[in-house]
Order: structure tokens, then C-alpha cells, then sequence
């Protein structure tokens, strides 16, 4: 288990650090200066020697090398520097609007789970009838129906309906718990619901696969009840795959989330991401394409170690 | 004696026509997609034939009428006849989404099986940095190809758009066909042309990549379907097929709320054209898997 847990920590630093300088060096081959672009974008003109004075405040006239040990250098203190275009520290940037992405996300998962068991458990017992087809069909197309438009159609439905859409960031849980969850549900509906398509298929057939094995025909045949077996004995190891991909399918969930953010309106840093790459502010899109990535690889990591933990087979390898 | 006085043309046309229709029966829903997907490559080449206005012809006069005799699925804000529009950026979806799919399956399909042929530390280098590839999310990752590269039109078509749904495409591909081709790498016909002293090129191209053909098609089919969303996704966030190109996502991009309320037709035919080819893309991908998995022949 250590042995398993230093290795796994030292993968999780260098693919951080890996990561850091894959996208430090693609985004200095992108055209054009950040600064340059913040000033004469406008079709402003600006004096030379000020430009240089601006690309001399966020250190964009150091040779590559030099800003390549700073960022990478910045990491370790949990410093990402500054953005060009507010000019604010970028860990501020992103403090600010982290929160309400991170409640998102939390939601989604769990309304992805909720659904997601249910549904894959009623298609395993009912595999190849009418049922299981239907179940089939409606997770295809819950993966088949891009995001934004489905926020788009919630938005439509809720209006014409109750004339009501969330508006986030109004009522906070501590005070108004009901109307909190509310301006978060749909959001997290909206990104939850692929999620549970996925996971739905994927529990489908490890459950099939864990319902073929002897120790499930063992307890039906000493006459324990069918749905005991199902819910006690069969669904906690079929459980086991869904977890792995929950981790992996958490990158889709951020990148679900990016698009949605959009469209609901909401400030978190999936919209901070599209903001950045519209004002080409190379210092604000590395800070997020690490923060992103940061989060996808301690969801997997947790995953890793909550794996072994449960899989004693793990464990001894 | 009778079988070998058939032509040979015949009796492979009629085992290719048995196998398809055994195909159909046996996956019905997949057969459903083909259909769906015939219809729309007609749509693509027939557009100009099919499109009963010119989907570029703004019309201030004509500014989001509901769908009638005269537009079929409406106007937008533009004036701009809806029908007109999806149908001619069924051409831009399907020729982004099966070329960018076919580009990265077969570069990542080269890696996973060189990865899977040589094992031991090719194998664990190429997948420690598939690992950092795939720490980054698919969308992520391409907008920030997409802003790094730009715009470069060649005939037409956005190279860099391919490039940026592409790219983030071949470390997925790459981890499926790894794992797809590590149990045949074991095989003994690979062993025999080890033997014989092949080259590995050689083998890799001419022995086992065709073995791999089955999963490699419904990856195919599946990556089809992400890729038509991804580059809707990326159309409607700004950076993907730009105006005034008629393309399913950018048509619901920037669509204010005021609008679709107001005028859901706007929003209601573009987000179904995506959905229901993707949603065909995956469900034959799905057929695909089952069809071709040799468990099921048993």
C-alpha cells in the first residue's frame, strides 16, 4: 500500500509538472503578444517605449528559458502570476469563481450516480426485452444530445412553463437552502444527465458480468431474496468499474461544464476559460488548462487509492 | 462442383449482401442508424438540390417567421432560411466529423499498436505521456489548439479546426488500441512472422493492424459521433466554423434567450440535426461492437 502510494504520488507530479511545460511551449507558438493585444487591439495606438514598459511588468521581454523557470517556478509556490487583461493575480481570478464550478460539478456527479444506478440495474435484469432496448436508446441519445443545446431547452421549458429561470449565485445554502439547490439543479442536470448515460451502460454490463458469478448463484440457492442479492452481494462489486470511470469520465464533466456555464450564465472557470482565449491572455489560459488538469488528475489519483482500499487484489500488486 | 462454376464476383456479392442483411436483422437499431446516415449523405452531396433557398440570402423582411409553407423550418434573425441552412451544414458536419475521425484513428491507431507490438518500455513511455495527453479535457484541450493555431482556410475547409478536433483525438484512440491489440500480439502467426524475420514496420502494417480492423471500425464510428459534438461545441462557443458558413453548432450560437423564446424554431431544428446524427453515429458504432464481436457468433 505505500509502496503503491509513493509511486502513484510521484506520477501525479510529474504529470502536473509534464503538463506545465507541454502547454507553457505550445502557447509560445501562438501569434501575436498578449500585451500588444490588450493595447492595440482597439485599433488604439500606443507609444513603443510603453508597450515595453507593459511587456516588462508581466516579464513578457524575458527569453523564453527565463519565463519558462518562472512559471514553473510559480507552480511550486501556488503563484500562476498575473493576467494581462484584469490584471489581478490569476489564483485570485480563480478563487473567485472556482466555488460555484466546484458546487456544479458536485451536484452533476451525484445527479449523475442517482441516475445512473437505477437504470443500469433495471436494463441488466431485463436484458434483450423491450425495457432494456428503451433504456438502451434513451443513453445513447443522452449522449448523443450536446450540452448547450440541452441547457438551451431547459432554459425554453422552465420559461414557458414557470416563467422562471435560476439565476446563480442569488441564495446561498446556509441561509436559503431550498432556492440554493434550486439555481443548481438545472445546470447540474444538464451535465449530470451524460454522465448517467455512460454509467448507466457501464454498470449494465459489469452487473451482467457479476450476476453470471458462483457466489450470486450460491445465495439464490440458499433462498436469499432476489432483490437482496441484487442490492447486497451483486451491485457492490459491479460498482467497482463505475468508480474507475467516474474518474475519467470527470474530464468530460469539466469540459461539460465549460460549455453550460455559457449558457446558464454562470461565472465559474469554465467561462473564465472562454474569456481568456477570446483576450488571448496566454498567462490566464495556462493557470486554467493546470487547474484543470490538476483537478482530473487528483479525482484519479483519489480514485486510485479508493480503489485499492476497497480491492484487496489491488492492493497486492 | 457446382460452387466453383459461380463467378467469383457473384459469390462474394452475395455473401457481402447475406452478411448485411444478416446485419440488419440482427441489429435493427443499427440499421436504423444506416438509414439515418444514407439520408443525410444524400442531404450533403444533393444539398444544392434539396435547400429550397439560398441558405446565405439575408432577408430583413422576412425576420424569424415561424416554420410554414414558405420556410419550412422557419427564418432566423437574419431572415436566413433555417431548412436551407441545416441542410447544406450537414456538408460541414459530416466532412469535419468523419475526416477528423478517420485522421486521428488511424495516427492513434498506429501508436496503440506499435505500443502494444513492442511493449515492455516503448509501451510504458508512449503511455506515460498518453497519460498526460488525456489529463487534459477533450474541449479544453482543443480551444486551446484552436486559439493557438488560428484560422487557416485551405478549399474551404478550417485545417486547423481539423487539426484541433484531431489531435486531442489520438491519445484516446491510441490507450483503445493498445488495449485492443495487446492480446494478438501474444498470438502465434505474429510469433511466425517474427521467425521468418520481418521487419516490424512490416509486421505491425501488414500482420497485425488488419487484425485490429474490427474494433478500429466501430472506434470509427463512435469517434465520428464525439467529433460532430465537439466541433458543434466548439462552433457555438465562437471558435469553431465561423460565419457565414451555415454549421449546425454556430447556428445556435449566440442566440439570445429573448430569441428562442420567442422563436424556438431557431434553436429547436439545429440542436435536433446534431443530435439525431450523432445519436446515428453512436447507435451503428453500438451495432458495430456487437455485430463484429466474435463472442456473439458462438
Amino acid at each position: 500500500m505505500i509502496t503503491l502510494l509513493v509511486k502513484r504520488s510521484l506520477q501525479f507530479v510529474f504529470t502536473l509538472w509534464a503538463v506545465a511545460t507541454l502547454i507553457f511551449f505550445m502557447l509560445r507558438v501562438l501569434p501575436g503578444d498578449p500585451i500588444e493585444f490588450k493595447y492595440l487591439s482597439e485599433g488604439g495606438s500606443v507609444a513603443a517605449e510603453q508597450l515595453q514598459a507593459q511587456k516588462a511588468r508581466f516579464g513578457y521581454d524575458r527569453p523564453v528559458h527565463e519565463q519558462y523557470i518562472r512559471w514553473v517556478g510559480g507552480l511550486t509556490r501556488m503563484d500562476l502570476g498575473i493576467s494581462v487583461w484584469s490584471e489581478n493575480p490569476i489564483t485570485e481570478e480563480i478563487r473567485s469563481r472556482f466555488g460555484i464550478t466546484f458546487q456544479l460539478a458536485v451536484v452533476a456527479l451525484f445527479i449523475g450516480l442517482l441516475l445512473a444506478i437505477p437504470l443500469g440495474v433495471a436494463s441488466a435484469l431485463t436484458r434483450g426485452t423491450w425495457l432494456d432496448q428503451l433504456i438502451r436508446v434513451s443513453t445513447v441519445s443522452g449522449q448523443s444530445i450536446p450540452s448547450f443545446w440541452m441547457a438551451m431547452l431547459v432554459i425554453l421549458a422552465l420559461l414557458s412553463t414557470t416563467g422562471w429561470i435560476p439565476s446563480i449565485q442569488e441564495a446561498r445554502f446556509t441561509e436559503q437552502p431550498m432556492e440554493y439547490l434550486a439555481q443548481l439543479f438545472f445546470p447540474a442536470l444538464v451535465v449530470g444527465w451524460r454522465l448517467s448515460a455512460v454509467n448507466a451502460r457501464l454498470l449494465r454490463s459489469s452487473l451482467l458480468d457479476v450476476l453470471g458469478q458462483d457466489y450470486v448463484r450460491t445465495a439464490h440457492a440458499k433462498g436469499v431474496p432476489g432483490s437482496r442479492v441484487i442490492w447486497r452481494h451483486a451491485l457492490g462489486n459491479a460498482l467497482l468499474p463505475t468508480v474507475t470511470v467516474v474518474g475519467i469520465e470527470f474530464a468530460g464533466l469539466l469540459g461539460g461544464l465549460v460549455v453550460t456555464e455559457q449558457v446558464f450564465n454562470i461565472n465559474g472557470i469554465g467561462r473564465l476559460l472562454i474569456q481568456a482565449i477570446s483576450y488571448n491572455d496566454l498567462a490566464l489560459i495556462q493557470g486554467l488548462v493546470m487547474l484543470f488538469s490538476l483537478i482530473f488528475v487528483t479525482v484519479n489519483f483519489a480514485v486510485d487509492i479508493v480503489y485499492a482500499l476497497l480491492d484487496p487484489r489491488v492492493r497486492v500488486h | 462442383m457446382s460452387h466453383s462454376a459461380l463467378p467469383v464476383a457473384t459469390t462474394h456479392r452475395t455473401a457481402w449482401l447475406r452478411r448485411f442483411s444478416r446485419f440488419c436483422r440482427k441489429q435493427p437499431l443499427g440499421a436504423v442508424a444506416l438509414l439515418l446516415l444514407a439520408l443525410m449523405l444524400a442531404a450533403a452531396v444533393f444539398g444544392p438540390q434539396l435547400a429550397p433557398h439560398d441558405p446565405l440570402a439575408t432577408r430583413f423582411d422576412a425576420v424569424l417567421q415561424s416554420p410554414g409553407a414558405q420556410h419550412w423550418m422557419g427564418t432566423d434573425s437574419y431572415g436566413r432560411d433555417v431548412f436551407s441552412r441545416i441542410v447544406y451544414g450537414t456538408r460541414s458536419a459530416l466532412l469535419l466529423g468523419i475526416s477528423t475521425a478517420l485522421m486521428g484513428a488511424c495516427i492513434g491507431g498506429g501508436i496503440g499498436a506499435t505500443s502494444a507490438y513492442f511493449g515492455g518500455r516503448v509501451d510504458a513511455a508512449i503511455q506515460r505521456i498518453n497519460d498526460i495527453l488525456l489529463s487534459i479535457p477533450l474541449i479544453v484541450a482543443a480551444l486551446v489548439v484552436v486559439a493557438v493555431l488560428g484560422r487557416r482556410e485551405m478549399a474551404g475547409v478550417d485545417v486547423n479546426l481539423m487539426a484541433a478536433i484531431t489531435l486531442p483525438y489520438i491519445p484516446v484512440m491510441a490507450r483503445v488500441m493498445r488495449s485492443a491489440a495487446m492480446p494478438i500480439r501474444q498470438l502465434p502467426y505474429i510469433e511466425a512472422a517474427r521467425a521468418l524475420g520481418f521487419s516490424h514496420w512490416r509486421i505491425i502494417t501488414r500482420h497485425m493492424l488488419p487484425n485490429l480492423i474490427s474494433p478500429w471500425l466501430v472506434m470509427v464510428s463512435a469517434f465520428t459521433a464525439q467529433t460532430i459534438l465537439l466541433e458543434a461545441s466548439l462552433s457555438f462557443l465562437g471558435v469553431g466554423v465561423h460565419e457565414p458558413t451555415p454549421a449546425w453548432g454556430l447556428m445556435l450560437s449566440s442566440v439570445s434567450v429573448d430569441v428562442f423564446t420567442n422563436a424556438p424554431w431557431v434553436i429547436l431544428f439545429p440542436g435536433l440535426a446534431i443530435s439525431v446524427t450523432v445519436f446515428s453515429f453512436s447507435l451503428l458504432g453500438d451495432a458495430l461492437r456487437d455485430a463484429l464481436d466474435p463472442r456473439n457468433h458462438l
